[in-house]
């Protein structure tokens, strides 16, 4: 085993068991199934996916709170599930979108009560605890009660703590879920730095925001209903689309036109709609550009107008589209989340 | 073990607890709180006592009564604080999952967290029998004060209570919903099994075995004896059995408490991370 790998996993699977009302019989779900993963040291690698993916149940594998049901992981060098006391000091997490921590205590206490629980000296954690609140901009902040601070300030204060301990591997659980547009950038940008300040750091994220994982990760896993569709660099992502023609087209309502009816048309490879105020939106990836006289065609039979048309370089979400038949929203609404 | 890693569990354990039971905004409210509850508590006992024996606070069923309920607080506040902590910190602060992420013993980590609760205990014990022999003549006598079989006793009590709430902390982990009523549920079972208020031969013999297993009921005979040497003899239960006797019975049974407790809360959080309920929250 190479102990240049950060994260590891081989054929791991999770099934949860699902108690229903008392006379049903019970349901299995597989949140996860045979991903096979390996991140270098000094990776920042991103989980992409729809609610339900399994991106959650995942980082729980990894971080030794959820045992596998099938394979193995080994984190830091570490098997996650018979070597838990060996993974969790090297390691950290954090889930965005929740207010943890201890309401009654002050920002620092909260944070120093953490870094004490890994050991860190005193001195050295108060003055990390200092310059990390300060580039997350809660410095003014630290000696208010974390009850009094707001959802997003407390997540602020989360994101804080996982950094704190200076992790090997950091598991960031979508960090920026609730997060105001300004927020969301200042915590990209530190995540960023904070990386590229040791190259021996590891940082795991999962989000479902295309742009971010586009903009933040070296490499990307798509994930979706527990299985791993592709793995590479967001580039290389791109370009196996990059033969195709995208078309991006805001209309007025469809009239019944269905994606399944696009898609029939000669030429058409894919289509995926997200629905927006007052219309539609249509992503559609054309063999040839010519294929779009047909679709306007189509949008003439149906008395669809056309608001808006853009031609544009594929995005990960284009290959989301592609490996999986349909756009991470419609996905999302059909089902298989939670 | 390593016991840098334990005692860094511990000793932040202790702190956060403390600062949470401490957590009253008046200290003055919460001084009242210490001192009410726990005297409170004993009145309602001291009445319906008084309305039992028709007034007769001369037997010595009443001191026997008013000291077992003194010291029964420490059951509610060390074993049920214990197994709290993990409520506690899962439902209530969400922080369970980080806490079982960091390089610490959680066994450790809950024991740490029950430190608080006997500190307030304490003061609680302290007050409820210093009231019981200044008002109630509770036959207390400094100078016939058993200390070194007092304490002995008390130290070891303590410890069997916080490994009997690691074992309900392991339980409760494990258990997805009620899980706050399973201390309550305990402890008022063990006041009823342990002779807290009344001699064991009071129950149906059937019964009577649950009592005999329960290293409370030992201890408890332990402290009254230690404190109040006379009480003991006018109860058959364990009159038969010597001060050295009895700590030998206490001992064992603690040891064989704790070794179970630790082998449930083991197979528990194994468990509980198979299911994947260490970060479950229930959302009432
Ligand atoms: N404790 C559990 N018991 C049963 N099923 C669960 C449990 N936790 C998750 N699941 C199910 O497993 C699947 C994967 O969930 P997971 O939370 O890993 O998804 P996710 O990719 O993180 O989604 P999201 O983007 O919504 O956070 C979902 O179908 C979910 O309902
Ligand atoms: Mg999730």
């Amino acid at each position: 085993m190479s102990t240049s790998l950060a994260i590891e996993t081989k054929n791991l699977g999770r099934i949860y068991k699902l108690r229903g009302s008392k006379k049903e019989t019970r349901k299995e779900l597989v949140a996860l199934q045979d991903v096979n993963l390996t991140v270098e040291r000094g990776e920042l690698f991103g989980l992409l996916g729809p609610n339900g993916a399994g991106k959650t149940t995942l980082i729980k594998v990894l971080t030794t709170l959820l045992s596998p049901t099938s394979g193995w992981a080994r984190v830091a060098g570490a098997d996650v599930h018979a070597e838990p006391e060996l993974v969790r000091p090297r390691i950290n997490m954090v889930s965005g979108g929740e207010s943890s921590g201890y309401g009654l205590l002050t920002v620092r206490e909260n944070l120093w009560m953490f870094s004490q629980f890994y050991g860190v000296p005193s001195k050295e954690a108060n003055e990390r605890i200092e310059a990390l609140l300060e580039m997350v901009g809660l410095k003014d902040r630290m000696n208010t009660k974390s009850s009094d601070l707001s959802t997003g300030l407390r997540q602020k204060m989360n994101i804080v703590r996982g950094f704190l301990t200076d992790p090997e591997v950091l598991f960031l659980d979508e960090p920026t879920l609730g997060l105001d547009v300004g927020a969301m950038r200042d915590v990209r940008r530190f995540i960023l730095d904070w990386l590229r300040a040791d190259k021996e750091r590891t940082l795991l994220l999962t989000t479902h925001y295309m742009a971010e994982a586009d903009e933040l990760c070296d490499r990307v896993a798509i994930i979706n209903k527990g299985r791993v569709l592709a793995c590479d660099t967001p580039t290389a992502l791109k370009q196996r689309l990059q033969k195709d023609v995208m078309f991006e087209i805001e209309t007025s309502p469809l009239n019944g036109l269905t994606m399944q009816m696009m898609e029939e048309q000669p030429e058409v490879k894919k289509a995926a709609l997200t629905d927006i105020e007052g219309g539609a939106r249509l992503t559609l990836s054309l063999v040839e550009e010519s294929a779009l006289a047909r679709v306007f065609n189509l949008f003439a039979q149906k008395d669809i107008k056309v608001m808006n048309l853009n031609k544009r370089q594929p995005t990960l979400e284009d290959v989301f589209v592609d490996l999986v038949g349909r756009s991470m929203a419609e996905e999302e609404s059909n089902g298989s989340g939670e | 073990m390593q016991t840098t890693t334990s005692w860094r569990s511990f000793r932040m354990a202790a702190w956060l607890g403390w600062l949470i039971e401490s957590n009253w905004t008046d200290p003055f409210l919460f001084a009242v709180y210490s001192i009410v509850k726990p005297l409170s508590g004993a009145a309602i006992l001291v009445i319906m006592y008084g309305i039992i024996s028709g007034g007769n606070f001369n037997t010595p069923l009443f001191p026997y009564i008013y000291l077992g309920n003194a010291f029964y607080i420490y059951v509610g506040a060390v074993m049920t604080g214990v197994s709290w902590a993990v409520v506690d910190d899962r439902e209530h602060y969400k922080t369970l999952k980080y806490m079982y992420i960091a390089p610490i013993y959680i066994p450790v980590y809950l024991l740490g967290r029950g430190v608080a609760r006997f500190i307030t205990g304490s003061i609680a014990v302290f007050i409820t029998i210093i009231a019981g022999v200044l008002f109630l003549k509770v036959p207390l006598h400094f100078e016939e004060i058993n200390w070194g079989l007092f304490f002995v006793t008390l130290i070891l009590g303590v410890v069997m209570l916080a490994l009997l709430g690691l074992l309900l902390a392991g339980i409760t982990l494990t258990v997805a919903r009620h899980e706050g009523f399973i201390g309550e549920a305990t402890a008022g079972a063990l006041y009823i099994f342990s002779g807290a208020v009344f001699p064991l031969d009071v129950l149906p013999a059937w019964i009577r075995p649950i009592g005999y297993f329960m290293p409370t009921t030992y201890w408890l005979e332990l402290l009254r004896r230690s404190l109040v040497g006379n009480v003991a003899q006018a109860f058959p239960t364990l009159a038969n059995f010597s001060n050295m006797e009895l700590l030998g019975i206490l001992l064992g049974l603690s040891i064989f408490f704790g070794v179970v407790s630790i082998w449930v809360f083991r197979w528990c959080d194994a468990r509980a991370r198979e299911l994947g309920l260490i970060d479950r929250t229930t959302n009432y």
